[in-house]
């Protein structure tokens, strides 16, 4: 569990947030519209986007290639966001995304990273045990599938776009986004038909 | 295809600079540690972008070419699955070409 | 690593492959920030918009944290801290309205 702020943290927080407002820089509207816009992003916007590719060809092609404005093309912001970059999996290449640096995640199509994410223990073993952190999800691959450990080091952000599943075959976009987790999209998951 | 103007095309083979800075002074670098002095494959380039080791000191940052760099895992740490690899934003100028037939 | 490599010790926050780690059960913690993540998170946004400091500068005021402040403090707190301090080095703010 991620521990709460130290009392001395949020002290120190509101002593900013006042020195900040008394010199006019920002203000209690702004920080709550902020929050509000951020709060709006989520992994749905990612999960539409794998749905979408999964049923229609040519949104593939952009998502591969410019995952950017593959993200606007579903009404997504982009404007100032870091560029996004998506990845392919096949059946003998599996990617897993991490930031062994900071934190570095696709928010404006996944939303806030979640804790584990940011975790010293995610940071420092997906890179070198990706196996071994994708068993603790519950997810093995057999040996002939090639895991490959996508460092978010700089100023990209990505995401992946997993496989079909088999048994899905004939579903609407929006029942196969439904089974595209969060989980699913940085890659230490799979998408499941049942 | 090589991106106008990048120094190394997909697929080239490159050396991470075997450089740490963090033990000269402050400084904020991308390149991580654990591919400083290994050798691998340019996957493809990435554009260019203001150098982060300027942005974070408020200086002045000329673009920068970045490439995604491929590695194979077993060769970083001596360990792991031979079949799995890892992919890396690396900065043109901690990349260096490799001379055909180097280790 | 071969037995000869030069030892170089990574910087606190360069922790791929960190043996530290190595045995470290990944939390599997997924809710959202709380009312002081989102606050600070808010506020860092907000001071990017404005030109006061980048996410580079965010990054360079956290890698300057102590080892074991790095270690012990939360995620959000650790940028609060950073936010700080680049403010009171561009003169934005001065130290003593933090205290």
């Amino acid at each position: 569990m991620a521990a709460p702020p130290r009392p001395e943290s949020v002290a120190m927080l509101e002593k900013l947030v006042a020195a900040l407002t008394a010199k006019g820089i920002l203000t209690e509207e702004e920080i709550a519209e902020r929050q509000a816009i951020t709060d709006r992003a989520s992994p749905e916007t990612g999960a539409r986007m794998v749905a979408r590719a999964w049923t229609d060809p040519d949104y593939r092609r952009l998502l591969l290639s410019d995952g950017t404005a593959a993200a606007e093309a579903m009404g997504v912001t982009m404007a100032g966001a870091p560029p996004l970059g998506v990845l392919e999996d096949t059946p003998t290449r599996h990617h897993l995304v991490v930031c062994t640096l900071c934190s570095c995640y696709p928010r404006a199509v996944l939303g806030y990273p979640p804790h584990w994410y940011k975790s010293a223990a995610y940071r420092a073993r997906a890179v070198r045990d990706p196996r071994g952190v994708l068993a603790e999800w519950g997810t093995h691959l057999p040996d002939h599938v090639e895991v490959r450990v996508v460092d978010s080091t700089a100023d990209y952000r990505w995401m992946v776009l997993p496989m079909r599943p088999a048994g899905t075959e004939g579903w609407s976009e929006e029942r196969l986004a439904a089974i595209v987790t969060r989980d699913c999209l940085i890659g230490v998951a799979l998408p499941r038909a049942g | 295809m090589t991106e106008a103007g990048a120094a190394f095309a997909p697929g080239a083979r490159v050396r991470v600079r075997d450089d740490w800075p963090e033990e000269r002074g402050p400084c904020h670098i991308r390149t991580p540690h654990y591919v400083r002095g290994r050798t691998g494959t340019v996957e493809r380039a990435l554009g260019a972008f203001p150098n982060p080791e300027d942005l974070a000191f408020g200086r002045p940052a000329p673009r920068r070419r970045l490439y995604h760099v491929r590695f194979d895992q077993r060769p970083l740490w001596n360990e792991g699955h031979p079949r799995d690899t890892v992919l890396v934003e690396i900065f043109e100028h901690w990349l260096e070409p490799l001379a055909e037939g180097s280790p | 690593m071969p037995d000869d490599a030069p030892a170089h010790v990574p910087a606190t926050h360069d922790l791929g492959g960190a043996s530290r780690f190595r045995c470290t059960p990944i939390d599997p913690d997924d809710a959202p920030p709380d009312a002081f993540g989102k606050r600070v998170d808010a506020i860092r946004q907000i001071l990017a918009q404005k030109k006061l400091m980048t996410v580079d500068e965010l990054r360079r005021g956290i890698e300057s944290l102590p080892p074991e402040e790095y270690h012990a403090l939360g995620y959000y707190e650790r940028w609060l801290r950073s936010i700080a301090a680049i403010m009171i080095e561009k003169g934005v703010i001065a130290a003593e309205e933090l205290r």
